[in-house]
């Protein structure tokens, strides 16, 4: 085909971006002046990196460095470039492109590489000054103009290209927030797991991050002033970058009327509908899909240019490929299927003290996606696996570390390579001879001993491993350590140990405990996931969202669930006083909702069983009609304060005992605890509430009012141990928020009070609340505090939220 | 909500977003109730709302990977495959055709798929 320069066939190529001179690039490379080629570009630029824009944007590069093919390219290579001149119009009959500002080009062949533009969002405010999108050269200029050290920025979408402009803007000294709408960061890229760390390591950096959120708004009079997201907050801001996503520039094949979709449909050989006109890159739609990553554009710049020199090869199947970034300075990758679907299943390493987090996904023992995140050293093998199909049966239990992981190190090597003045614990300031010393001298034979003697490992616990080594080099075989029951299959951690570090490691949300505690499951079971939620509620009131998900059914639903599937219902009977109104509010709900059976319960209540689940918001909303709220029956929570009738009526009462249990309920009503309380008052000893069975008990004596804790009726029968004696009832109220707090604070999920009490021993209990009066305030107050959080009626809220599918099915087939 | 039927069989139920992750809800069906099941990484089965020890829902049951564990006896439910963990092969809930297209769940109950 190589002919004279006036016989050679005419390619001219509308777009000079990466895909169109990745091609051209392509075809110099397999046939050099076979066509006489022409380029148009909208930009007045030569091709340049579009990725290296973040670099452009943090100063870190120049212009030069970012481009890819100078003017002398084109010049060598006998290319016409038409830079700054957009293409408007195509006439495929006479074979014509033409440009706005008049310049038209014949073709032979015809290479679209228009690229996609930026999604604006169409919300009021989007055309004010300051409002723009992040995509080239000129927009880099447009935010240089206003990011300076000081100057606020928002960036709306936290996907790849936002958080390269937010670390751009970030790295110029702008105070940058990212507003964005999915609930994690890139999740076109991340999992859930290696969101969060990221989200972290970018909050770290002194951004803002939003997510879940949605901007309703931008506020300005010319210029923006404010973005009013929908929930109402407004935040200040100099500057707004939209990075929402793209879409393919299709316009102008559309206009000419060749087939398009979302983008310009072109075939296996990137041909579009025209045979004389190709088309390639971001503005391409093949097989449903468009392409936003460069690694599958190279591909398809390979395949067509080979198809428009009539060089034989196989046609565009979108390879796997992985993603490999670095956004703000934290590397990452992922491949493949990394959410998985049916079928697959998940090896997880995680690091907490590097926050790194790597995520396997197999099917059938081969590895069929990826992610990782602070640390993707090994991803390119992984990758390599992947691609391969490797079966990886045999490497299954290291594969997860990597190619180099051939045999497990000494783990206690490196912690013995440190100096004595090395810091084992950060939190308390520790160092390793201060340890050693300690053990020698004390005789210490367990982690718990250095605890108490040192402080070492005491607080937030991530040292406890070191601490180990140093008891193990130090005592040899005589070391045993203490044998841990891990909370559940998903951790190698004990209760005791998880609440520590969730405490010392300010450890907020679930995702949060998982990463820094090294979970071994993507999302943990139904055992650890029940227990963090109540260790994070309790942790940290008032601050921690609770986890609807991480909760049991009936705490989900607010009801007990039942064999057949349907719900009692509780209301709540202050210390077991009704009257009139609620009685017939109750008889009403049972007769309009058919309700099959009440019953009185032994904590001196009425259960309503056999409620249907689509009827729960409308009998919440009856009986909180008539003044009654959830009786918690359904929690890990406070239940009932039973009492007898006490001195008010009773010939043997001493005190007025209702009264008391009114009051201890009123106080402790709606909180959460590690299991089920429930208390009692008894107006004298003979005790007719039954007040040593309780988890905390009142008995009325002549002199005041005995304090009892630890009882249990259940299955293991349990009498009260006696905590103290007190005289008041604010002495009763105090010590019993204070009992109930220690309990909160320190019991294991699912332990009863009684238990505990047994594991921890009474006088440990004594010690804490009776005898250490500040403690006693400061637990007493903790619980108060908390309770400011707590107190609300879940059966109003939910009943007064819209009507999710929560109670009834999303649709019916039948 | 309006079911749509589709030429496929299969009638769009739901949006993916109306199924809180790591949950489920229920499609009332002429095999009874159907849970639909969406995982922490987004991934939706729908199988009977049924364990197979004693009936439980399990669409009421804890989330977790690709499982659900039922709310009555702790029982776990493959996800995939509608086994249940440790249990003998006989105990399996029926799983149904359903897949997710443009954000919306889309369901086949014309019958159950095979046991896998």
């Amino acid at each position: 085909m190589h002919g004279t320069t006036l016989s050679r066939p005419r390619l001219v190529v509308v777009g000079n971006g990466m895909a169109g001179m990745r091609t051209v690039e392509e075809i110099l490379a397999i046939a050099p002046g076979i066509f006489d080629i022409t380029v148009f570009g909208a930009e007045p630029h030569p091709n340049y990196d579009r990725i290296m824009l973040s670099p452009l944007l943090a100063g870190e590069k120049r212009f030069e460095d970012i481009v890819l093919n100078d003017y002398d390219w084109y010049a060598s290579n006998g290319i016409r470039l038409i830079a700054g001149e957009h293409v408007d119009w195509i006439d495929r009959a006479r074979r014509i492109v033409r440009g706005a500002a008049g310049t038209e080009a014949p073709y032979d062949l015809l290479l679209l590489a228009t690229g996609s533009s930026p999604f604006v969002l169409p919300i009021p405010g989007a055309e004010l000054d300051g409002v723009q999108t992040f995509r080239s050269v000129a927009d880099v200029g447009d935010m240089l103009a206003t990011a300076r050290p000081g100057a606020k920025a928002v960036v709306i979408g936290g996907g790849l290209l936002g958080l390269e402009a937010a670390h751009g803007l970030d790295l110029r000294g702008a105070e940058v927030t990212v507003i964005h709408l999915m609930p994690t960061l890139m999740e076109r890229q991340l999992d859930a797991s290696a969101a969060h760390l990221l989200k972290q390591n970018l909050e770290a950096r002194g951004m803002t991050i939003l997510t879940g959120t949605e901007t309703a708004a931008f506020i300005g009079d010319d210029r923006v002033r404010a973005v009013r997201l929908k929930d109402g907050r407004e935040i200040p801001t100099d500057l707004v970058v939209m990075a929402v996503g793209i879409r393919p520039n299709a316009g102008l094949a559309r206009a000419t009327g060749l087939e398009c979709n979302r983008g310009v449909i072109v075939d296996d050989f990137l041909r579009t509908s025209d045979p004389a006109i190709f088309a390639i890159g971001e503005c391409v739609e093949h097989d449903g899909k468009v392409f936003g990553l460069v690694a599958p554009i190279w591909e398809m710049a390979r395949v067509a240019a080979r198809a428009m020199t009539g060089t034989p090869g196989i046609g565009f199947t979108p390879a796997a490929s992985v993603t490999r970034l670095k956004v703000s300075g934290v590397e990452m990758a992922s491949a493949g299927a990394f959410l998985g679907d049916s079928g697959t299943e998940d090896i997880v390493l995680r690091d907490g003290a590097r926050g790194t987090y790597r995520r396997l996904v197999l099917r059938e023992n081969r590895i069929v996606g990826l992610v990782a995140i602070g640390d993707a050293s090994d991803a390119a093998w992984h990758f390599q696996l992947l691609k391969d199909g490797t079966d990886i049966g045999e490497i299954r239990d290291s594969v997860i570390f990597g190619p180099l992981a051939d045999g497990p190190a000494d783990p206690d090597a490196a912690v013995m390579a440190l100096p004595d003045g090395a810091e084992i614990c950060g939190c308390n300031g520790v160092c390793k001879g201060t340890i050693t010393r300690a053990i020698k001298a004390f005789g210490l034979a367990s982690v718990d001993d250095v605890r108490a003697r040192t402080k070492a490992s005491s607080s937030c616990g991530s040292c406890t491993g070191q601490v180990e080594a140093l008891l193990r080099a130090a005592l040899g075989t005589e070391y045993a350590p203490a044998t841990v029951k891990p909370v559940c299959k998903c951790t190698g951690l004990d209760h005791g140990e998880v609440r520590r570090r969730i405490v010392g490691g300010k450890l907020k949300s679930i995702p949060a405990v998982m990463q820094a505690l090294e979970w071994k499951t993507p999302d943990g079971c139904h055992v650890c996931r029940p227990a963090l939620n109540f260790y994070l509620l309790c942790a940290w009131p008032g601050e921690y969202v609770d986890d609807a998900q991480a909760r049991f059914v009936n705490e989900r639903m607010h009801a007990n669930i039942q064999k057949d599937g349907t719900f009692s219902v509780v209301p709540r009977m202050w210390g077991g006083v009704t009257n009139a109104r609620e009685l017939r509010a109750i008889a009403d709900v049972v007769d309009k909702f058919d309700i099959p059976e009440v019953k009185i319960t032994g904590g001196q209540r009425i259960d309503m069983l056999g409620v249907k689940r689509e009827d729960l918001p409308t009998v919440w909303r009856d009986l909180n009609a008539a003044g009654l709220v959830s009786g918690h029956a359904y929690g890990k929570a406070l239940r009932t304060v039973k009492t007898c009738v006490g001195s008010e009526w009773c010939r043997f009462g001493t005190q007025n005992s209702t009264r008391m249990g009114i009051a201890l309920e009123k106080m402790s009503w709606g909180s959460w605890h590690p299991h089920k309380v429930k208390m009692a008052v008894s107006g004298c000893p003979r005790n007719c509430a039954e007040a040593s069975i309780k988890d905390f008990g009142v008995i009325a004596t002549e002199a005041g009012w005995d304090l009892l804790v630890g009882g249990n009726g259940g299955i293991r029968l349990r009498g009260t141990d006696l905590l103290c004696k007190v005289t008041t009832e604010a002495e009763v109220l105090e010590y019993c928020a204070a009992f109930l707090q220690l309990y909160r604070e320190e019991a294991h999920y699912l332990e009863r009070t009684a238990p505990w009490i047994e594991r921890v021993g009474l006088d440990y209990v004594k010690q804490a609340v009776v005898e250490d009066e500040d403690n006693r305030k400061a637990l007493a107050a903790r619980f108060l505090h908390a309770q400011t959080f707590a107190q609300a009626d879940p059966w109003a809220m939910e009943s007064a939220a819209a009507a999710g599918a929560k109670f009834t099915h999303v649709a019916e087939l039948t | 909500m309006d079911a749509i039927m589709t030429d496929t069989g299969f009638v769009d139920v739901a949006a993916l977003d109306d199924i809180p992750q790591r949950g489920a809800r229920t499609v009332a069906t002429a095999h009874g109730d159907v849970a639909i099941f969406r995982t922490g990484d987004d991934a939706v089965f729908a199988l009977r709302d049924s364990c197979p020890h004693r009936g439980g829902k399990i669409s009421h049951g804890i989330v977790h990977g690709h499982g659900v564990t039922c709310p009555l006896h702790n029982w776990v439910i493959a996800l995939a495959t509608g086994a249940a963990e440790g249990e003998a092969a006989a105990s399996c809930v029926p799983r149904f055709p359903v897949r997710v297209a443009e954000g919306r769940v889309l369901l086949d109950v014309s019958a159950p798929l095979a046991p896998a």
